[in-house]
């Protein structure tokens, strides 16, 4: 029987790009698209809608961790074998969308979960300096903890299999930034983690969520925190 | 304590303990939140008419009057005040997130239930 995939992609805000996505998506893909509308307002829910996705509005702006959850939830219920997350504002390559599924499918390794890293094989992508330390701090401390190398753990861009998304719908997902955090309570419950190179765009005129100067002293004084946390959390 | 230190505080804790009971009783405020509230109110007020207990908070804080052990507990309660808010403000964050998880997915089914059933 064929395997159920959907592509969970969180929106807030998007309409410039969403339509564009989706039907890039299509173009690779034959997987079920879901738009995870977190309280955008703007036209996001109406484009996605048109372009064939199904879509979930939350009544209003959760952050990128619930919204994403939302997605998981819904997956797990529909009884989705697989999921890709990705970006809903084009940073991510929906070309590599196969590339994260076969590795997740087929190898022989069998991953619970594949993290496509903008990072492995250097393609097309530059961070600004301050978030470019933050990155390599985060990957060394997840690098360090998980005994095994990761280059990308701020990757929005994943694909896991279903323990993962039933694993995901029912934890406490963190509402904000579920980054190098959720790596390491994945590898505390001894899920097999791997990454994979795939190209990443960026646009440096876009309003990131990590711009300012408190969102990235909160996101690093979060991460530690969260890290820190999860450490000592019992399994 | 001087006289008007003991009157003020006498005050102050028995107009926090009857405007608290008042809220109360009329539906303003919920008993769980009440709790922390009424002992910090009784507390200044055992502390207060007897001196004793406040000469041995006093003298366990190291204070050099008696008047700054009233207001050291004063500011204890209330940081206890906000970290028990804290706590409930992030239980009921965490409440509103689920119920509006559950509302965008349930909207979305019933969606698709009603074009199933215009087809």
């Amino acid at each position: 029987m064929a395997k159920k995939i959907l592509i969970i992609i969180p929106c807030y805000n998007e309409e410039e790009n969403i339509l564009k996505v989706i039907s890039e998506i299509q173009k690779n893909s034959a997987a079920d698209i879901l738009v995870v509308n977190d309280g955008s307002d703007d036209k996001t829910s109406e484009l996605a809608m048109a372009g064939g996705a199904k879509v979930l509005r939350l009544p209003f702006n959760l952050g990128y961790g619930a919204c994403l959850q939302t997605g998981f939830i819904y997956a797990q219920r529909e009884g989705y074998d697989f999921v890709v997350q990705m970006d809903g504002d084009g940073q991510h390559n929906p070309k590599d969308i196969n590339t994260l599924l076969s590795m997740l499918m087929d190898d022989i390794d069998h991953p619970d979960i594949v993290i496509g890293s903008r990072f492995l094989q250097g393609k097309g992508y530059q961070t600004p300096c301050a978030r470019w330390l933050g990155m390599i701090i985060f990957n060394t401390i997840t690098s360090f903890i998980l005994h095994q190398k990761i280059t990308d753990s701020t990757s929005g861009f994943q694909a896991m299999n279903r323990k993962i998304i039933e694993f995901y719908a029912s934890i406490h997902y963190p509402s904000d930034y579920p980054d190098a955090d959720i790596l390491i309570l994945l590898h505390r419950m001894r899920f097999k983690i791997r990454e994979i190179g795939v190209t990443m765009y960026s646009f440096p005129d876009k309003k990131s969520m990590h711009q300012g100067i408190i969102k990235p002293m909160y996101y690093v004084f979060k991460m530690f925190l969260s890290i820190l946390t999860t450490l000592l959390r019992k399994k | 304590m001087v006289p008007q230190n003991i009157i003020l505080s006498i005050i102050i804790s028995i107009f926090l303990i009857l405007i608290v009971f008042e809220l109360v009783r009329r539906q303003k405020l919920n008993e769980e939140y009440s709790w922390l509230w009424m002992l910090s109110g009784w507390i200044i007020l055992l502390l207060t008419i007897y001196p004793p207990f406040l000469k041995f908070v006093t003298w366990i804080i190291g204070a050099v009057v008696p008047a700054s052990a009233l207001i050291f507990c004063g500011v204890m309660f209330l940081l206890l005040i906000c970290l028990h808010f804290s706590v409930k403000i992030s239980t009921i964050t965490n409440r509103m997130k689920k119920i509006a998880q559950e509302y965008a997915i349930m909207e979305a089914k019933i969606e698709e239930i009603s074009k199933q059933m215009e087809k």
